[in-house]
């Protein structure tokens, strides 16, 4: 072996005689370049910066950052909070008024409910109030995981899962399944914390005029001609179609029908954000796939918030467990931040029973709308948006004055001279600068189960009067 | 392989533990430690997870084969033909090596998690693909895994009284948002009261932690603005500084010459590509890194700050109430003025037992997220007995309920949280951070050791936290232990001798540097080099 190895050597002394000078001379200055190479320094990408250190110090001296806050100037002073002393329920005090509320989310009047703050307060006499600390680290109690199961149990899904807030449910739950480089198709009317979880989500958006189905099937179509194009990357693109059962902005509700229908057709995926329809809709209140009779599993994921109906706070999302698990480790509200405190769980759970105990509520709601519907109808000035069984709706003014301060001006007079008569109402609030399709200024009137005929009557010609002095 | 240059002392560290004094900007010795790993525990590391993968291919092979059954929910037989939801090799570790130790994590409790709960315990007849309740619960188990820093989880006393009465009088939800109808007068209360615990202008108060970091730094800067953030920094941080679409440059961990390098780089060239000076730079820490245990270098990063006028965002989500002398939180543990953090950020889960989050610090900047914050627009107010909760414990804190309960309890953690360090260190164990911070990492290094430690704690009634790959580099798993003042010292020896006998059973006492066991006295300020190497 050692000859072998002896042998191959001497053949190597020889070929480096033999070889001809050129070739000799070009392998080493080849060897001297990569030492040359090895010892430089590396490339600097960004121009070197050949400013003397005194032009440093003096370009650090000089830059003068902008405010951390834009001023306030003074003749638009920022406009304060109403502020609410008590419990926010049907009778409220706002401002030092007391007031009947129209204006709070409260559709089935489980704020105020003894059965709710009773089990509530259980609930904290055994658990206190924080659970100081996320799912993963022992933030898991047993009423959190009696929620998820009783929330299944009701949406008749096989799984469900809880967030602590309502605003984080459904922008956690769009980037945890669409990436960079998928596809989702959004309504124009969507609320902000769909527009923030798409944000997050870097997948390409694609917004449809609201409530169109013919505007999604022509950008559907669209789609499908750009994936003939690259099937490779179609086959590996994954899509979506975002909608809501009930429209926060618009008051409108989806045509879920004809939604299945194309996904089907186009294969794509549906997520349904049900915050406003979830104990409103439907004959048991299973929100708008009971209305329209849609077949549950045909929703790829449904999520609410437990906040308008249930009376209490935070979010959840059910579906099939195959869709829901992978929330539990990839999306960001839930595993990097602290659970839901057990007596806000305790206190759904128990709204969950009545709602489920008494049945009738759901039609009576529909029925309180579709009265307050009718009476409204017909206001000179103002026009009213969504419908007729939605309980939050909007009064929209029917002509623009011409800009948008002077019409929230207008609605605001609107609401102030309500208020001073015993009807509290509020302006829809949006950030203008950061939404994407801004809506139109509007006051929205919310209707509770509560709320009686008499006080509806009073709310109906309340506002028409008001209609009546001020845009006349 | 952490090897320190100390900004002030201007000697290279050659000891993983580092002291100094810096004439007069700290205080007080700032004694952190990062222990490097040892080299064969980093080749046994990557072994194991060379062994794991491996099997996890093999796995994956027999399952697509069907000669091993497979566990994993399926997509529906309608919905075949669509893009698959998930990538197979997406969840590649969750199948295969999250799911063998998944017991360790999500163990539901059925108490108070105060300094000892109840844990309901769960038995898995098929490797942890599913659990089943036996219907048992393991009684008093030591609580070292909740944030639960100046003890106020508890279910009876001042606090739960008062936010009983306030479920009973306000009820539990608000249905709107603060903009609209949902500012109680509850909401303004709170906000005065964590403005003067914080020694700021104003303040305002959050539904959700989380939420308020990934709402508020999209309100502060936007396009044009420079973020300069820590390596380390937590999701919710990271989430915000993205959605607020500035550019984001990520300095190390704690280092202040790469954050100073990234600052004069940052003003004197400008945006890239066009040159134009940056309209802000915000620069995001946090109080205590709850993965490290490490404190921010506070007092360096404010002399930067103000040279470079730069703006300061800090993130005290484990800070406030679990340092200082009074429990006010970092800055006042370095002795700085509140004044000079331009936003103060932090949470209300952690040291006082109820949930959201708060911004504080001046009048402009409050009445500015006041109008333009996501979460007053959009998301729904705090509920009232959460809140009572916050004020009564701040109040408990501050003293103003006309007990030192508060005091005492910000001494007890911070005893307990050298006292328990000390004896850690003294064992043999790596221990991450500093010396006076009540999150206690340890370092476990193998895979099969995160579930094994796990399992082992739990058997002798000890609730530990473990953390591996991906909230941590992949070889440096960790067990979090988090001191609470509501530990008393029997129970912190307990947990002691308990993990002293699993660390033999382990082998996990990887520390080179053995400290000389000290008499019992009281930490002294004189004592610094006991090392022995």
């Amino acid at each position: 072996m050692a000859s072998g190895q002896q042998w191959v050597l001497v053949e190597m002394v020889q070929a480096f005689y033999e070889a001809p000078a050129y070739h000799l001379i070009l392998e080493g200055i080849l060897i001297l370049w990569i030492i040359r190479l090895l010892f430089s320094k590396t490339y600097k990408l960004q121009d070197s910066s050949d400013l003397t250190e005194k032009e440093i110090e003096e370009i650090i001296e000089e830059w003068q950052p902008e405010p951390l806050v834009p001023r306030m100037s003074k003749e638009k002073p920022a406009p304060s909070y109403n502020i609410v002393s008590g419990p926010p329920c049907h009778k409220i005090t706002v401002n030092g008024k007391q007031c009947i509320n129209f204006a709070s989310f409260n559709f089935l009047g489980l704020l105020d409910n003894d059965r709710v703050k009773n089990q509530a307060l259980q609930s904290l006499r055994k658990y206190g109030v924080g659970t100081c600390g996320p799912r993963g680290f022992y933030g898991t109690f047993d009423v959190h995981l009696e929620l998820e199961d009783r929330l299944a149990k009701f949406m008749r899904t096989e799984e469900s899962i809880i967030y602590s807030y309502g605003f984080a449910t459904i922008a956690s739950a769009i980037p945890a399944y669409s990436k960079r480089g998928d596809i989702v198709f959004v309504d124009e009317a969507a609320c902000f914390s769909i527009q923030k979880g798409l944000q997050a989500s870097r997948s390409h958006i694609k917004y449809f005029k609201h409530n169109d189905m013919e505007d999604l099937e022509r950008i559907l179509k669209q789609q499908e001609l750009e994936d003939q194009k690259n099937p490779r990357k179609a086959r590996v693109t994954r899509r979506f179609i975002v909608v809501e059962g009930l429209y926060m902005n618009t008051g409108a509700i989806c045509p879920l029908p004809e939604l299945v229908k194309l996904k089907y057709k186009y294969k794509v995926r549906i997520f349904l954000e049900e915050s406003l329809s979830f104990g409103v809709l439907g004959q048991h209140g299973r929100g708008v796939t009971e209305h329209f009779g849609v077949n549950i599993d045909d929703i790829d994921l449904i999520s609410a918030n437990m906040e308008n109906s249930l009376a209490s706070v935070g979010g959840f999302c059910c579906g099939r467990s195959f869709v829901i698990d992978h929330q539990r480790l990839s999306g960001q509200g839930y595993c990097f931040s602290a659970s839901l405190p057990p007596m806000l769980a305790s206190a759904a759970i128990e709204a969950l029973n009545i709602m489920e105990e008494d049945q009738d509520i759901f039609r009576l709601l529909r029925d309180k709308c579709k009265h307050i519907h009718k009476e409204l109808q017909g206001i000179l000035g103002l026009k009213v948006v969504g419908e007729s069984i939605s309980p939050a709706f909007h009064l929209q003014l029917e002509q623009s004055s011409g800009s948008r301060e002077s019409d929230v001006r207008i609605l605001n007079r609107i609401v102030e001279y309500c208020m001073d008569r015993k009807i509290a109402l509020t302006q829809a609030h949006y950030l203008e600068k950061e939404e994407k399709f801004l809506p139109p200024p509007s006051i929205r009137v919310v209707v509770t189960v509560e709320q009686t005929e008499e006080e509806l009557e009073m709310a109906a010609n309340l506002i028409k009067e008001a209609a009546q002095n001020i845009l006349q | 392989y952490h090897q320190k240059i100390c900004l002030h002392c201007d000697k290279v560290n050659r000891k993983s533990s580092h002291i100094c004094h810096n004439g007069g900007i700290y205080k007080r010795p700032f004694k952190e430690s990062f222990e490097e790993t040892p080299m064969l525990v980093a080749v046994l590391t990557y072994m194991g997870y060379g062994i794991l993968t491996l099997f996890g291919y093999l796995r994956d092979f027999l399952r697509e084969w069907k000669i091993e059954k497979c566990h994993n929910a399926t997509e529906r037989e309608e919905q075949k033909d669509f893009v698959p939801l998930y990538q197979d090799f997406e969840n590649f570790y969750t199948r295969n090596l999250y799911m063998r130790i998944r017991d360790s994590w999500n163990r539901p409790i059925c108490s108070v998690p105060g300094a000892k709960f109840d844990i309901l315990e769960r038995v898995s007849y098929d490797y942890n693909w599913t659990f089943k309740y036996t219907g048992r619960i393991v009684n008093d188990v030591i609580n070292m895994g909740s944030y639960n820093y100046l003890g106020f989880a508890e279910n009876s006393g001042v606090c739960a009284d008062a936010a009983a009465e306030m479920t009973l009088k306000y009820g539990v939800g608000v249905c709107s948002t603060r903009r609209e109808i949902g500012n109680l007068d509850k909401h303004e209360e709170l906000e005065k009261l964590v403005a003067k615990f914080l020694g700021v202008e104003a303040s305002m108060a959050f539904g959700m932690g989380f939420a308020t970091n990934s709402m508020n730094i999209p309100a502060l800067v936007g396009k044009g603005c420079l973020i300069l953030s820590d390596e380390l920094n937590h999701a919710s941080l990271v989430l915000g500084a993205r959605l607020s679409g500035a550019t984001i440059r990520v300095f190390k961990h704690n280092n202040m010459q790469s954050l100073e390098k990234l600052l004069k780089d940052a003003i004197v060239h400008g945006q890239p590509r066009t040159h134009r000076p940056w309209k802000k730079i915000l620069i995001l820490v946090e109080g205590i890194y709850s993965m490290e245990g490490s404190i921010v270098h506070l007092p360096d990063i404010i002399a930067l700050k103000k040279k470079y006028k730069a703006y300061l965002y800090l993130d005290e989500a484990h800070s406030i109430g679990a340092l200082g002398p009074t429990g006010r939180g970092v800055v006042e543990y370095f002795g700085l003025d509140p004044r000079d953090v331009d936003i103060m950020m932090g949470t209300f889960t952690k040291s006082f037992g109820a949930a959201g989050g708060y911004i504080g610090g001046t009048k402009e900047l409050v009445d500015y997220l006041r109008t333009h914050s996501h979460s007053a627009v959009y998301a729904t107010s705090m509920s009232p007995p959460v809140v009572e909760q916050i004020i009564t414990s701040m109040k408990c804190i501050m003293g103003e309920d006309g007990t030192t309960l508060g005091q005492e309890r910000v001494q007890q953690l911070a005893e307990n949280t050298r006292y328990f360090r000390r004896k850690l260190q003294e064992m043999g164990f790596i221990i991450y951070g500093n010396d006076d911070s009540p999150v206690v990492p340890m370092m476990l290094y193998m895979p099969a050791k995160i579930g094994a430690f796990g399992r082992e704690m739990l058997k002798r009634n000890i609730g530990v936290v473990v953390v591996g790959f991906p909230a941590t580099p992949i070889i440096e798993s960790r067990a979090r232990f988090c001191v609470s003042a509501a530990h008393t010292k029997e129970m912190l020896d307990t947990a002691l001798n308990v993990i002293n006998e699993v660390g033999d059973l382990l082998q996990l006492k990887y520390s080179r540097h053995r400290l000389v066991p000290l008499l019992d006295r009281p930490f002294d300020e004189t004592t610094y080099e006991e090392n022995e190497d």
